[in-house]
């Protein structure tokens, strides 16, 4: 009896040993800091593409539609965005030539690239997606490593001037995972296959662009005036 | 002893994707990603109660009665064991289910969720060992 006693005490201590390790590890979970991890191949549903055709940038009126699918943690995105970019906005959208159509393509390579575009995606809820977007790509060498990109996005978000705790919120509830893959799907569809890819006029052009050979390819699809 | 540490197991199972869904863990430490999948899908919550959130329930309940079942006073009792193997039947049956929306309704599987349901069908092997009459050992009858 007393044998048994003493068996089912230490048995409750192992128990108790065992609990106390998983509660630790649980704690640690809980106050580590938080990265975001957006669900891939999510069922689309209406709601998630309902009057959402991408970011646009330009006039409704411009002549020709420029729709570029990308991946934010693309090194070659990176330099389109930061190198030629800057270029095609003052001189091609600014002017009323061209509208800007940003679509997002993550891909399965790039670890980060679906909580970027849903930190962007997060952006516009507060009216700054063109900033927050330029902000992600300058900042590519330094979140695309890290574990907590998704904390370092709410840093930019906070000196953006948004407001963190709805950019967090925005951020953990995942809600734009259906929106960044149906993007992905319609850019599959259409034949893209690498990143940056642009479609000007019906035609894919994969690769990076010079913004001179950007404008040349607008200034030829633009339809001639009749006089 | 053993239907003890495995329902514990499953408890902190349930708890650490319980903490996941309401957003108190940032992410599952699951590798590729299809865990998020299964725990954000709408599969996820069952009669609107999170799944988790019953896997703790259930892991808590079937804890407590194994804890109960070793006390000496219960010993010759075989109500605890009965209840036991009850209670892990009904969720074999419910992972079952679970597993079979995995596979053809989110198409990923959630490792998490592999583990509970094995763990599940261990403990109700075990409890439905415990219904079995034992041998007395001679010379104590």
């Amino acid at each position: 009896m007393a044998a048994a006693a003493t068996g089912l005490n230490r048995f409750y201590i192992t128990l108790g040993v065992v609990a106390l390790v998983a509660v630790g590890a649980l704690v640690y979970l809980v106050r580590r800091p938080k990265g975001v991890s957006i669900p891939a191949n999510v069922a689309v549903l209406v709601a998630d593409t309902a009057g959402f055709r991408g970011y646009v940038l330009g006039s409704d009126s411009a002549a020709v539609e420029v729709s570029e699918y990308a991946d934010y943690q693309c090194p070659a995105c990176q330099y389109f965005e930061t190198i030629q970019f800057p270029a095609v906005r003052d001189q091609l959208i600014a002017t009323g030539k061209v509208r800007w159509r940003y679509r997002d393509f993550p891909l399965e390579m790039h670890p980060n690239a679906r909580v970027a575009a849903h930190a962007a995606a997060c952006g516009e809820e507060q009216g700054k997606y063109w900033e927050l977007h330029a902000k992600i790509y300058e900042g590519q060498a330094q979140w695309s490593p890290s574990r907590n990109a998704s904390g370092m996005f709410s840093e930019m978000a906070g000196a953006l001037g948004m407001d963190r705790n709805r950019f967090d919120t925005c951020m953990s509830s995942a809600k734009y995972a259906g929106r960044i893959q149906a993007s992905l799907e319609e850019g599959t569809r259409l034949g893209v296959g690498s990143t940056p890819t642009f479609l000007i006029g019906g035609r894919l052009y994969p690769g990076v662009l010079a913004s001179d050979s950007l404008r040349a390819m607008v200034e030829q699809a633009i339809p001639p005036r009749t006089p | 002893m053993g239907l003890a540490l495995l329902s514990l197991a499953g408890l902190f199972i349930s708890i650490y994707l319980y903490l996941f869904k309401i957003g108190k863990i940032g992410t599952l430490a699951c590798g590729t990603g299809a865990c998020e999948l299964v725990q954000l899908s709408p599969q996820s919550r069952f009669l609107g109660v999170e799944v988790a959130l019953i896997g703790v329930l259930g892991y808590a309940t079937l804890l407590g009665l194994a804890l109960l079942a070793l006390q000496p006073r219960f010993a010759g009792r075989s109500w605890p064991a009965q209840l036991l193997a009850v209670l892990s039947g009904v969720a074999v049956l419910f992972s079952a289910y679970l597993t079979a929306l995995e596979l053809f309704v989110i198409h990923a599987i959630c490792r998490y969720c592999v583990a509970s349901a094995v763990l599940i069908v261990v403990i109700f092997l075990l409890a439905i060992r415990e219904l079995r009459p034992r041998r007395e050992a001679p010379g104590l009858a």
